[in-house]
C-alpha cells in the first residue's frame, strides 16, 4: 500500500470564525491519509489553532480588512506550516513566560508556548508577523508532542 | 442580547454545581466566550459555590479555553468557593501539565472522586 504524496495548500483567510475550521479539517484529513496518529493530529490541531487565532487577534488586531495568509505542506515525514498576518509584528522576547509562578493565574499568553511544546520547530521571522512551524514524525529530539507520542 | 442555545449541561447535585460541556472541541472563540459567561452566571448566583467542571467527551481545547478556566477559578476563589475539574482525557491533561495549570486546579480522574473531595 502506498501513502499519498505531498499535500500542498495555500489559502488567504479573511474570517477567524468561518475560515479556520475548514482549514483544520483539511489538514486533519491530509494527516490521517498519510498515517499520522491521533497524538500528532492533536498536536498539530492545537498549534494551528493557536497560530491562526494569534494572527487574527494579535497580529491583525481583529481588523476585518486584514487577511491571514496560510500555507501547509504535508508529506509522510513532516508537516510544515506558515502563517503570515498583515500586522506590524511583535517582539517575541517581550512575551512573558506563562509558567512562571507569578503568571500562572493570568488568563492569557499561553499560545506561543503551546505551539513550541507541540511542534518540532517554531520560528517567527522579523518583524514577527510570519510564523513557520514544523512537526516531524518520530522526532527523537523533538519537544513534548512528537517526542513523547512517537 | 443574544439567546444562543446553552453550551453546557448543568446539574445541581447535593449543593454541588456540576457542569459538562456539550461541545467536543472547545476552540471557537465565540463558544469559549459563551461558556465563560454561562459559568460566570452560575458562580454569581451562589454564595460559596462548589463547582465541578467535568471534561468527559472533550477532545480539544485551546489556550483561550484555558484562559476562561483561569477566570472561572479566580471568580470562584473570590467568592470563597471550591472548584474541581474531572474526566480530562490524557492528551488534554498534558496541556495542563505543559502550562503548569495542573498546579492551580484541583483535578480528579472521575467526577465521583471530585465530588468526594469537596469540603
Amino acid at each position: 500500500m502506498s501513502l499519498p504524496g505531498s499535500f500542498q495548500q495555500r489559502r488567504t483567510l479573511t474570517d477567524l470564525r468561518t475560515d479556520v475550521e475548514p482549514v483544520q479539517d483539511e489538514v486533519a484529513r491530509a494527516l490521517a491519509s498519510r498515517g499520522y496518529d491521533t497524538a500528532a493530529a492533536f498536536a498539530i490541531r492545537l498549534a494551528l489553532e493557536e497560530a491562526l487565532v494569534n494572527a487574527f487577534r494579535h497580529g491583525n488586531r481583529s481588523d476585518p480588512t486584514k487577511r491571514v495568509h496560510f500555507t501547509a505542506s504535508i508529506d509522510s515525514r513532516e508537516a510544515s506550516f506558515e502563517v503570515r498576518d498583515e500586522g506590524p509584528g511583535f517582539d517575541l522576547t517581550a512575551v512573558p513566560d506563562p509558567t512562571e509562578e507569578e503568571n500562572l493565574e493570568i488568563p492569557s499568553g499561553r499560545g506561543i508556548m503551546l505551539m513550541r511544546a507541540y511542534m518540532s520547530e517554531v520560528e517567527y521571522l522579523p518583524p514577527g508577523n510570519i510564523l513557520r512551524m514544523v512537526y516531524r514524525r518520530d522526532d527523537p529530539t523533538g519537544p513534548v508532542g512528537p517526542a513523547s507520542k512517537a | 442580547m443574544g439567546s444562543s442555545p446553552s453550551r453546557l449541561n448543568v446539574r445541581n447535585q447535593n449543593g454541588i454545581t456540576r457542569v459538562e460541556f456539550l461541545d467536543r472541541n472547545i476552540l471557537d472563540e465565540a463558544i469559549i466566550h459563551q461558556i465563560g459567561e454561562e459559568i460566570a452566571k452560575l458562580i454569581d448566583g451562589t454564595a460559596k459555590p462548589k463547582m465541578l467542571i467535568c471534561f468527559k467527551g472533550v477532545e480539544h481545547l485551546s489556550s483561550a479555553a484555558l484562559g476562561t478556566l483561569i477566570n472561572v477559578n479566580n471568580k470562584v476563589k473570590q467568592k470563597e468557593g471550591q472548584l474541581r475539574l474531572s474526566d480530562i482525557n490524557p492528551q488534554i491533561y498534558e496541556v495542563f501539565q505543559i502550562t503548569k495549570l495542573n498546579r492551580i486546579f484541583q483535578i480528579h480522574d472521575t467526577a465521583e472522586k471530585a465530588i468526594a473531595s469537596f469540603a
